[in-house]
């Protein structure tokens, strides 16, 4: 047993697509295997001190809310940079995985500045990418498994040369809707535009970013007993058949 | 084809539709009409002799108008588009079936408002409330709020605009021009915080967070900012001494600048205060007396879907709509303080109708019915997310029976279900549609299209 800390960025500002969702499957995961899950807010006018957190989490809000948040994310960039190189893992998604990357450039060709985390940058669109999405991703070599998720986002994301997407688009658009990839995965720090919540129908990728957490706590990483995933699994299904029945198309 | 021929064309396809088996006809007249010639809806409505009433909301709309309906039935004939088909095909079938009609009575979707209002002209337009809402269909709230201002900057001059105060998005529209503002002044039934999910959480005019000195409904309350001072305007219409009765009931004191009146309405919760004053402060816009508007609001007994009792044989099963946080969570609240029930069922679609972005489920806070809660049976086309969402939350899979199919999830909640009591169920639109249609082919209901003409 040990104890994992969660980092979470900003929630009162960005909780747009039920965050608190992917909150509950890392506490609940965690408790079943008998570990102890502390979540700590981080907002304006915290301080990140790097190997206090085993994981962070940022989510998504509405244009306002972020521009309200942006200064003080950026500023969070290095302390957060210096955290996961020192093994700590984070997810980011939609809202949070845009501001985490170099900047988003809004529609009158204005710039604000991101975190630089993820070597990417985003351009507002005309239209909405709307939908249910399938990824195939492959974080552990040889091991390919799918991510179901619903998006939601005007900003097409670019990813720099050279930056590894977080998986391959089987169905929906994706990071611009042309590319067929998703995400971005910097090490231990993943990104995507999947809500929906993102973790309760993907089980195995809460179980890897809890694994990743425990191993920056104790040095080790921990050997996971399955649990009974049955309603995780049907749910995965029917957000899989959407996103290939009508996923992808404006 | 002059206007009088394509509205005896599209009245026919109606009934066709009815016919045909594939659907209530609440929309089909409306569309083919909006085909053949987009501005008869325009000239139809300028038909009206009393004119029209516009209510717009995130929340309510459908009880709203059913409430006005009630308090101005008695003095009017109205075009009512009352199964709530509110989008302008929606407003022209309604228009297309009520001839005779003197005022017109529509509850318009959000998004659909700018050019309900400019086709309609009406004299008046009463807007509830603002929550975030189907993202997927809508977009984010600060686009919807953005319409409203345009559609409200355009109304005729001498319209009345009424709206709700203790909405800080809603009660900042167009305030410098003569309005009415109605809200809730009873700081006893103050939540003791903001939910999990509210939305406009921080000043309108200049971004720094409100203080509350009551929160009512989500983000509804007394509120004021510590920055700017933008604070609730004041209120010409308010309810006061509320008086909660679980599920059966909730009375008030309706203040008005005409005196105070005692009000008991049939429907329960705090969120049917909200929607009998905007009803009240609507009434009265439309020049209804205070003796008036107080009848029709005890006469009313419940609005399509939104909270129906149904008896089916020795059992009864309660329908109570959900489609968003915030009004899901007053659901929530209400039940809670009727005493939680032991058994639930939910039905969850994603339809284009429902959302098709299911997320807003965690959004909402089910957790306070896990104090009693022994079974529930989760339903409809995502009923495995929903089973998920009480999994997390807390409740064992033991206790989660998921029933995709709605008719088996019904029978299976009546099995559960002891003789003479009550099975509750949460449903998101299209599958409380389904559950009514199932219910009246077993004979226990009125189709809606039946009871949209009585």
């Amino acid at each position: 047993m040990s104890r994992i800390v969660v980092g979470h960025l900003f929630p009162d500002y960005l909780n747009i697509y039920a965050d608190r969702g992917n909150i509950a499957v890392f506490a609940r995961r965690a408790a079943w295997r008998r570990h102890e899950l502390e979540v700590r807010p981080l907002g304006l006018g915290d301080e990140i001190r790097p190997g206090e957190h085993d994981l962070y989490y940022i989510g998504g809000g509405q244009d306002r809310e972020q521009a309200l948040i942006a200064p003080a994310l950026e500023a969070f960039g290095e302390p957060l940079r210096a955290a996961i190189d020192g093994g700590a893992a984070l997810l980011a998604v939609c809202g949070g995985y845009q501001l985490l990357g170099r900047f988003y450039r809004d529609r009158s060709g204005d710039e604000l500045p991101g975190a630089g985390l993820f070597p990417l940058h985003t351009v507002a669109g005309e239209r909405r990418m709307i939908g249910d999405v399938l990824l195939e991703c492959e974080l552990d070599p040889g091991l390919r498994r799918t991510l179901a998720g619903f998006e939601n986002h005007a900003g097409r994301t670019f990813l720099d040369e050279g930056a590894k997407p977080l998986g391959r688009v089987l169905a929906g658009f994706g990071n611009d809707g042309e590319s067929g990839y998703e995400g971005c995965r910097a090490g231990r720090a993943l990104g995507t535009y999947l809500h929906g919540p993102l973790l309760p129908r993907n089980p195995w990728l809460a179980d890897w970013l809890l694994a990743q957490a425990i191993a920056h706590r104790t040095g080790k990483p921990p050997t996971f007993e399955p649990l009974p995933d049955e309603f995780e699994a049907a749910a995965h299904d029917v957000s899989a058949a959407r996103a290939y029945a009508r996923g992808g198309r404006y | 084809m002059p206007l009088s021929a394509e509205v005896l064309f599209a009245r026919a396809a109606g009934r066709l539709s009815r016919l045909a088996g594939t659907g209530g006809g609440t929309t089909v007249p409306g569309k083919l009409l909006w085909k053949l010639d987009p501005g008869a809806v325009d000239r139809l409505a300028a038909r009206l002799p009393q004119g029209s009433a516009l209510i717009s909301a995130t929340n309510g709309k459908t009880t709203t108008s059913a409430m006005v309906a009630r308090i101005l039935s008695p003095s009017l004939r109205l075009a009512h588009n009352r199964a709530g088909a509110n989008l302008v095909s929606g407003v022209a079938s309604a228009l297309l079936s009520a001839s005779g009609a003197e005022l017109g009575l529509f509850e318009v979707d959000e998004a659909a408002l700018p050019e309900v209002a400019r086709r309609l002209r009406p004299r008046a337009l009463c807007l509830g409330n603002l929550f975030r809402d189907q993202l997927d269909r809508y977009g984010e709230l600060e686009l919807v709020a953005e319409r409203w201002r345009a559609a409200v900057v355009d109304l005729p001059v001498d319209a009345q605009l009424v709206v709700n105060g203790d909405d800080p998005q809603v009660g900042d529209l167009n305030a410098t021009r003569p309005r009415i503002v109605f809200g809730v002044d009873d700081p006893r039934h103050s939540s003791e915080e903001l939910p999990h999910a509210a939305d406009s959480k921080w000043c309108v005019r200049c971004g720094t967070p409100y203080a509350y000195a009551a929160v009512y409904i989500g983000h509804l309350g007394d509120y004021r900012c510590p920055a700017c001072g933008h604070t609730r305007p004041p209120l010409d219409l308010s309810a006061r001494e509320i008086q909660l009765n679980g599920l059966e009931s909730v009375s008030f004191s309706l203040e008005t600048p005409e005196g105070a009146r005692r009000v008991e309405l049939a429907v329960p919760g705090l969120y049917n205060v909200y929607n009998a004053l905007a009803a009240a402060s609507l009434a009265r816009a439309l020049g209804f007396r205070l003796d008036e508007v107080v009848a029709g609001l005890e006469g009313f007994s419940a609005a399509f879907g939104r909270f129906e009792r149904i008896a089916l044989g020795d059992r009864t099963l309660l329908v109570l709509l959900i489609k968003n946080p915030a009004g899901a969570n007053e659901v929530v609240r209400t039940l809670v303080a009727a005493g939680a029930p032991k058994l639930l069922l939910v039905a969850l679609n994603d339809e284009l109708a429902d959302g098709r972005d299911v997320s807003w489920i965690w959004d909402v806070d089910f957790e306070p019915l896990l104090g009693g809660l022994e079974r529930l049976v989760a339903t409809g086309e995502r009923a495995a997310e929903l089973a998920l969402r009480f999994k997390y939350a807390g409740l064992p899979s033991e206790s989660i029976d998921v029933v995709p199919e709605l008719d088996a999830a019904l029978d299976h909640g009546l099995e559960l279900t002891a003789a003479g009591s009550e099975l509750v169920a949460l449903a998101t639109y299209t599958a409380m549609l389904a559950l009514r249609d199932l219910v009246a082919r077993r004979g226990f209901v009125r189709p809606y299209w039946e009871e949209a003409a009585a």
